[in-house]
């Protein structure tokens, strides 16, 4: 259950939006430079906005109002980039204990075999980064947000980077991890498929008159028949 | 093969040059680290002071530790209260080796500051890890190289410091004096260009097998972060 409402402006552009959702899978729709990316951002407290309240599952994590900030490692939120990002210096084991081991054994959520398994990673755990080809890696760094027992899982185009064999290679696992461990999700794209695919409530972001904003959107028209 | 003065010399030398690189290893990865990651107004006022000592004469920068440092001077007396004293000694040769090779340690571990993709950070943070945990778990490892190399550079540098020490601490045997010092002293007397030869070689040999090891250890370092 997430209810945020956000007043951001920077140099660029302004970002006014309002979301109450209490759906697991929520895709955001939006041409480039609408602000997908910062919203993601500003709820994982990575920016800080001018005006703004964020409660997610009746936890307050934002009120400028009443000057609370929850700082980025505190507020139970993992953010998933369009590149994987994993730790050079650690091998795949290493980056997935990395964010278990930064929770309180009273808090996690996932047994590590259980992401191991989940997500297909046996076969990868002594590999370090380098050696691992781009839907593997980001494989590994989902599977490390989800040992980090998070409450939201944002993901900022994930599958931007793949090609399309690759893609249809990580979307059953993000559909298995919602299925299997209900957790919700914000997810970050400019193609509507994939928020077909993982059956999510799609908002469009839109910029009118210089001000983006978030609305509830059809996606059916949008997709172009595949032949 | 070296006479107790020399292995005295060699002794001191390494002595000073370990501590000097030591002491600025911390102050120099913050500064490293702030001027990488910060813009603020008074940023070049900081960064000219930084190079300011590998533009002055040494033996200026000598002559300002003097004034400072010694016993009757603004800082020496200060110091002087809590029973520390650096004139004529060889923690006044550290402190000069500190001055001179400062600005090199900092510029290397710098450039690797400014190369590290701040995301990695970001993410680690949102798998909630704490700023000074973020710091100490993933920056600080991948700046090893710079750290590194910067290490190498100003442990070299230090070794080969002269004139500020000479100004500042002078040329005790045993205590400050180093072996550029004790290469001096030797090429003034009538009979001591042979061991001065010796001393010569020794400290190429030195310089040389620093750069090696610095080699060595980055490109494994590299290596391990599948770079090369």
């Amino acid at each position: 259950m997430l209810d945020c409402q956000i007043d951001y402006q920077n140099a660029q552009f302004k970002l006014q939006l309002q979301l109450t959702c209490a759906e697991q899978i929520v895709g955001i729709l939006g041409p480039s430079g609408s602000g997908k990316t910062s919203f993601l951002h500003l709820l994982a407290g990575l920016l800080r906005p001018q005006q703004g309240r964020i409660v997610l599952n009746h936890r307050l994590l934002l009120d400028t109002q009443q000057q609370i900030f929850v700082p980025v490692h505190q507020r139970k939120i993992a953010l998933i980039f369009q590149k994987a990002l994993l730790f050079p210096h650690l091998n795949v084991e290493q980056n997935l204990r990395y964010a278990e081991g930064l929770q309180p054994l009273a808090q996690r959520k996932f047994e590590f075999e259980q992401i191991v398994e989940l997500l297909e990673l046996s076969r990868l755990i002594r590999r370090k980064a380098h050696q691992l080809s781009g839907g593997e890696a980001q494989r590994v760094s989902i599977g490390r947000a989800l040992l980090s027992a998070p409450q939201l899982l944002l993901l900022d185009e994930p599958l931007s980077g793949l090609d399309q064999q690759l893609k249809q290679q990580i979307l059953p696992f993000l559909k298995r991890i919602q299925r299997e461990l209900q957790l919700g999700m914000i997810y970050v794209t400019h193609h509507p498929e994939e928020l077909l695919e993982l059956q999510a409530t799609v908002y469009q972001m839109q910029k009118v008159q210089g001000i983006s904003r978030l609305q509830r959107d059809n996606v059916m028209p949008l997709i172009q028949p595949v032949f | 093969m070296l006479s107790p003065e020399e292995l005295s010399a060699l002794y001191l030398s390494a002595k000073v040059a370990s501590v000097a690189t030591l002491c600025c290893l911390p102050f120099a990865i913050c500064l490293g680290w702030m001027l990488a990651r910060y813009e603020f107004r008074s940023k070049f006022l900081i960064e000219a002071m930084l190079q300011l000592p590998m533009v002055l004469p040494p033996v200026v920068l000598g002559y300002a530790l003097l004034v400072l440092f010694s016993p009757q001077g603004w800082i020496g007396q200060v110091l002087a209260h809590w029973g520390i004293e650096l004139a004529f000694n060889w923690k006044g040769a550290v402190l000069a080796a500190m001055l001179v090779a400062f600005p090199l340690l900092v510029q290397p571990i710098r450039l690797s500051f400014q190369m590290l993709n701040p995301q990695l950070e970001q993410v680690a943070a949102s798998l909630g890890a704490a700023p000074l945990k973020v710091f100490f778990s993933i920056s600080l490892p991948l700046v090893l190289p710079g750290i590194l190399m910067g290490s190498i550079l100003g442990f070299s540098r230090s070794l080969g410091e002269f004139g500020a020490t000479i100004t500042f601490v002078g040329n005790i045997p045993d205590e400050t004096r180093t072996i550029p010092i004790a290469i001096y002293t030797l090429i003034q007397q009538p009979d001591g260009e042979a061991a001065a030869m010796r001393l010569v070689l020794l400290s190429t040999g030195l310089a040389f097998a620093a750069l090696l090891a610095n080699y060595f250890i980055l490109h494994r370092y590299q290596r391990k972060l599948g770079q090369s």
